[in-house]
Formats: structure tokens, sequence, C-alpha cells
């Protein structure tokens, strides 16, 4: 261990992990909200409460199902999408038509339901949920110390962002929903059954979300406002990367985790805030976006 | 010319209705604490301000701010200090609140019309929110406690505002007065090119008109009225808090704007006082208040958009 500018080496790089931990949330977060702005047209406010949702499945599928942590990072990003699927069949397909603003007050009502529902029952104050004992334990690396399960969700989180972006960026499959995303009436002309491919996609991005909630559980609590004040913040990143690239919103995700992180570390007042600060200056500099195709 | 009468003639057919309207509201509002709690209506006059400050924006420019809760809890900070620490009059602290929403308004007004559509909704949040964390730590809004005991004070240092009947009037002359301000904006030259820009924005910059001026000026505007709000709250109630800075009051106003009738004149004051009406009912549910939020806020958006106000006009055939 050593010391940097007064600071141990152990608290840098340690807020450093939790910097890449909160970018690998982020990253999968504003993926899944770009992918489903892409083909549905609506901005997805009840994201954060999926996010939450995951981690409370794991919770349950632990305490009354007695399936541990790996059968939850498999099982609950598929129930929770699958719960994302009804709530597109039920409510959303009926806005596609209508403006934007409606997507977004329809899905921020359905935040609120599920997260006010939680909060009745399970209150404000965390659950606990513990680390897996496969990843229990860490390394000393010299310089700090390294939990493995923290490794583990930067290092699968880096992981399912790139398989996303290969599917999206260089499958056939990939190819279809890129098409359908700028021209659906055309592909449709094709014979490719596009009402479907929405539902699945938004079935997907919420998938994704719920997954980021698993990988939280053991890291913060579980907890029913776990996804309300992180989905501002997602917000802030989207903003700030721009919706049109996959990779852009991988990179963003991560890069701001980083800087949050290293923000807590040198000037820890901010770190609530330098993400909202960072967005002010993108948007005096670039509005579009680091990696956004116009406004 | 006969095209250019009829217009005129429509055009009077619907102030009358409107003219109409705003006697009744005035009437029930005047004669209301005989059958209600004051201080229930008051909340709900501060309210419907709030909601009509919004509604400028969201109905008659198109933008959708879900950072409003910044003008109005920063208002109300603003002032409940000025009338508390440094023993402004009422009228002032009134007036320094809704000043400080404007020139609030001008900073997250000019960052946020950089971006259209669903991210100046985004950016809002986040402004707003990065606001909010200000407010906790700010060592003068007291975090979790916030201002408490602010005094009423003495309007124009004459009439005592600690009397309910007297802070009622005073609320209710300010509300009436920046509602018919809020009408006149809407009526005059500089409204009609707003709805311009609702309707067709690259239209309206091909006429000449520099539409990123327009929206600035209706965004601060609409800051500046919520800040009336905010700040008139606090002296009601004495009090300023987090509660009205952070973001489920950004989605309350939204919400009370939705099921009133967006961008219908009366139609925020409807929905402002059907949800704190409700809200006063459902004190006793806790939490739950939050699902009947939601389930509103779907039920509106899916079957109900035209909201309570923008229904009962279509069932009229009137403008209201």
């Amino acid at each position: 261990m050593f010391e940097l500018l007064g600071i141990s080496s152990q608290a840098l790089f340690g807020q450093l992990l939790i910097g890449l931990i909160n970018g690998s949330f982020y990253a999968l977060l504003s993926l899944g909200l770009a992918v489903i702005f892409g083909m549905l047209n609506i901005i997805n406010f009840t994201h954060g409460a999926q996010y939450m949702l995951g981690a409370f499945t794991a919770y349950f599928l632990l305490q009354y199902a007695g399936l541990a942590y790996w059968w939850a990072i498999v099982l609950a990003p598929f129930v929770v999408g699958l719960s994302g699927i009804i709530v597109e069949r039920l409510f959303l397909q009926w806005l596609y038509k209508l403006d934007h603003l409606y997507g977004l007050l329809l899905t921020f009502g359905l935040a609120l339901i599920f997260e006010g529902t939680f909060r009745n029952f399970f209150g404000s104050s965390g659950l606990p949920y513990s680390v897996p004992p496969a990843l229990q334990g860490g390394q000393n690396l010299g310089f700090m110390f390294l939990p493995n399960y923290r490794a583990w969700v930067v290092v699968f989180s880096l992981a399912v962002c790139l398989t996303t972006w290969f599917v999206v960026e260089r499958t056939k499959l990939g190819s279809y929903l890129r098409a359908a995303t700028e021209n659906p009436t055309l592909v449709r002309a094709f014979g490719i059954n596009v009402p479907r491919m929405i539902t699945l996609t938004y079935g997907f991005g919420v998938a994704l979300a719920a997954l980021a909630g698993v990988m939280a559980a053991p890291v913060y609590n579980v907890s029913p406002q776990m996804g309300a004040n992180l989905i501002i913040v997602v917000f802030a990143v989207v903003v700030i990367g721009g919706m049109g690239s996959i990779m852009g919103a991988i990179l963003t995700g991560f890069g701001l985790g980083v800087i949050e992180g290293l923000t807590k570390v040198f000037f820890p007042e901010a770190s609530n805030t330098v993400i909202f600060i960072i967005m002010a200056i993108v948007l005096l500099i670039r509005p579009a976006g680091l990696f956004g195709r116009g406004a | 010319m006969q095209r250019v009468a009829e217009l005129s003639k429509e055009h009077a057919v619907r102030a009358h209705s409107e003219a109409i309207a705003f006697v009744a509201m005035a009437c029930v509002l005047v004669v209301a604490p005989a059958f209600a709690y004051p201080v229930f209506l008051m909340k709900a006059l501060c309210f419907a301000l709030f909601a009509c400050a919004f509604n400028l924006l969201i109905g008659y420019v198109g933008l959708l701010s879900f950072g409003h809760a910044l003008f109005f809890g920063w208002a109300s900070y603003i002032s409940a200090h000025a009338a508390k620490v440094w023993g402004f009059s009422p009228e002032l602290a009134i007036l320094l609140g809704a000043g400080a929403a404007a020139g609030l308004g001008v900073i997250v007004g000019a960052l946020a019309i950089r971006r259209q559509g669903i991210y100046f909704a985004m950016i809002t949040l986040a402004l707003a929110q990065m606001m909010y964390f200000f407010a906790v730590q700010a060592p003068f809004t007291h975090g979790e406690d916030g201002i408490q005991a602010v005094p009423r004070g003495k309007l124009f240092g004459i009439i005592d505002l600690a009397d309910q009947t007297n802070m009622y009037v005073t609320v209710l002359v300010i509300f009436l007065g920046c509602f018919l301000l809020i009408y006149r904006i809407i009526n005059s030259p500089f409204g009609e090119v707003l709805k311009a820009i609702r309707e067709n924005e690259p239209r309206a910059i091909s006429l000449g008109y520099r539409s990123e001026r327009y929206k600035l000026v209706a965004f601060v505007l609409s800051a500046a009225f919520a800040g009336v709000a905010g700040a008139t709250k606090a002296l009601v109630f004495q009090l300023a808090s987090l509660t009205d800075v952070d973001w489920p009051m950004s989605g309350e106003v939204i919400l009370m704007t939705l099921v009133g009738g967006l961008g219908t004149l009366f139609g925020p004051v409807a929905g402002a006082f059907f949800m704190v009406a409700l809200e006063n009912y459902l004190t006793t549910i806790g939490q739950w208040v939050f699902v009947v939020q939601g389930v509103i806020f779907v039920v509106c958006v899916l079957l109900f958009r035209r909201g309570i106000i923008g229904e009962l006009a279509q069932l009229l055939r009137v403008k209201l």
C-alpha cells in the first residue's frame, strides 16, 4: 500500500472500483434505455423500478424458494423481462402513435406504482443479500484489496454490454433491429414481424435492468428506492452520451462511473452532483451529446 | 372578408365562455372559505398556480419540464429565509422568491432548450435533482428539518397575515392576479408565436422567429410563476422543506395538469383542487398515495388524455 497526494492507495483504488461498479450499472441501464428508445420511441421511466424488481426477485428466490445467486442471475432477468413484455402488451403498445411525452408519463406512473407497492410492504430500509460463497473473499494486489465479488460485477457487466453490442451491430438479428428502428413500415413489408420484435426488445431492455439489479443486491442492500434516484443519474448519462450509439452508451456509462468514484476521493461534497455538472458542460459544448447524432 | 368575420365571431364566443368561467371560478373561491377549511383552500390555490405555471410550458409551448419542483422549492426556501432571517415583509419575500426562481429559470432554461423533445424532460429532471442535492447540503436550508416557523408578517406593513382570513384573501388575490397575467400572456402576440412553435417549430423558424428565444422567455415566465406559488406556500404553511424541491413534487404538478387537462386554461386549477382534495382524503393510507398517483397517471394517459376540463369543454362545445 502506498500514498498518493495524501490519499492511501486503498482509498483511491477502492473508490475507483466502486466507480467502475456504478459505471457498469449505468452502462447496463443506459444501454437498455437506448435499445428501448430506438424501437419503441419511449423513454422508459420504469427502468429504475425494474432494476429494483430484479434485486427483489433475487431476494424472493433466495428467501422463499431457496434458490441462490447463480439461479437468480438467470431467473430474475427472465421473470422481470416477462413482466416487461406484459407491460408492453397491456399499456405501451397503445402509445406508439402519440407524442413521446405520453410514454414518459405512463412509465413514470408505472414506476410510482411498483415503488409505492414495495415501499408499503418492505419499508424504506434495505434488506441484506449476501455475496455468493464462490465469490467471497478477495485478492491482495499490493496497492489495494480487491473483493472477488466486485471484480466479478465489473467483468460480467462488461461482457454482457459487449455481447449486446455485438448482437446489435454485427449479427443478422441486430441488422433487422437496426433496420426496424430506421423504418419499421419498410421492414414489415419484407415480412418481418416488427410488433413482436418491439415487444421482445422491450422485454430484453427490461431484463438488462433486472440483471443490473441482481448484481447490485449484494453490493448495496435490496430496497424499494434503490432505482428511483439511480434512474435520474442514468438519464443524465443518456443525455451526455446521446442515445445514437450502443458503444457510446457503454463508454459513457463506465467513464462517468469512474469520474464519480474519483470525485468521491478528491472532492466528496460534489460526488452526488458531478454527473449533472458534466451534463451541463456537455450541453454547452456539444449539445447533441458525446456520441449523439443531431438533436 | 366573411372568413375574417367568422373568425372574429368565433374568437368573441371563445373569450365570452372563458370570461364566464373566470367569474364563476372567482365567485366560488370568494365564498369557499364558508364551506371548506381555509388552509386546505390556500394549499390548493398555491398548487393551482404552480400547475398553471407548468401548463404555460407544456400546454402552450409543448415543452415537458420534469424539474419544476426546482423553482417551486427554491423559491419557497429563499422567501422563507428572507422573511425569517432577513426580516423581509411578505410581499418582498414573495417577490424575491419569484425573482430567484426566474434567475434559476434562465440558467436551467438556457441549458435545457439546447435539446428537444424527450431530452428536454431528462435534462430538466437531472438539473432539478442536482439542485435538490444542493438544498440537502446548503446550511441555510437546515436539511431534513427545513426552515420552520417562518413569520407571515404584515403585508405592506399594515395587513396582519397571521389572521387566517387576511392570509386567504392575499393568496386568492395573488392567484387570481397571476391567473389573469398568464391568460394575457397566452392570448398576446407573444403567446401566438409560442403556439406556432408548439405546432410546427421549423415553420416558425422559417417565418423568422428566433424560436429558442421565445422558448427561453416562456421557460423563465413559467419558472417565475412557479416561484410565486412556492414562495406563497412557504408563507401559508410557515415552512420550507425538502419535499418541495424533490422529484415527486415535479411529478405531482405534471399529474395535476394532466388530470385537469393539458393546454386548457382552467384545467390546471381543476386538477390541482382534485389532487389536493384526494391527498387530503387519503392521508391515512400512507405509502399507497404513490400507488394511487401512479394509477391515475396510467388511466389518464391511456383513457383520459383531455383531462377533466378538456372533456367538459368537449361536452359543452366551448373553449375553457
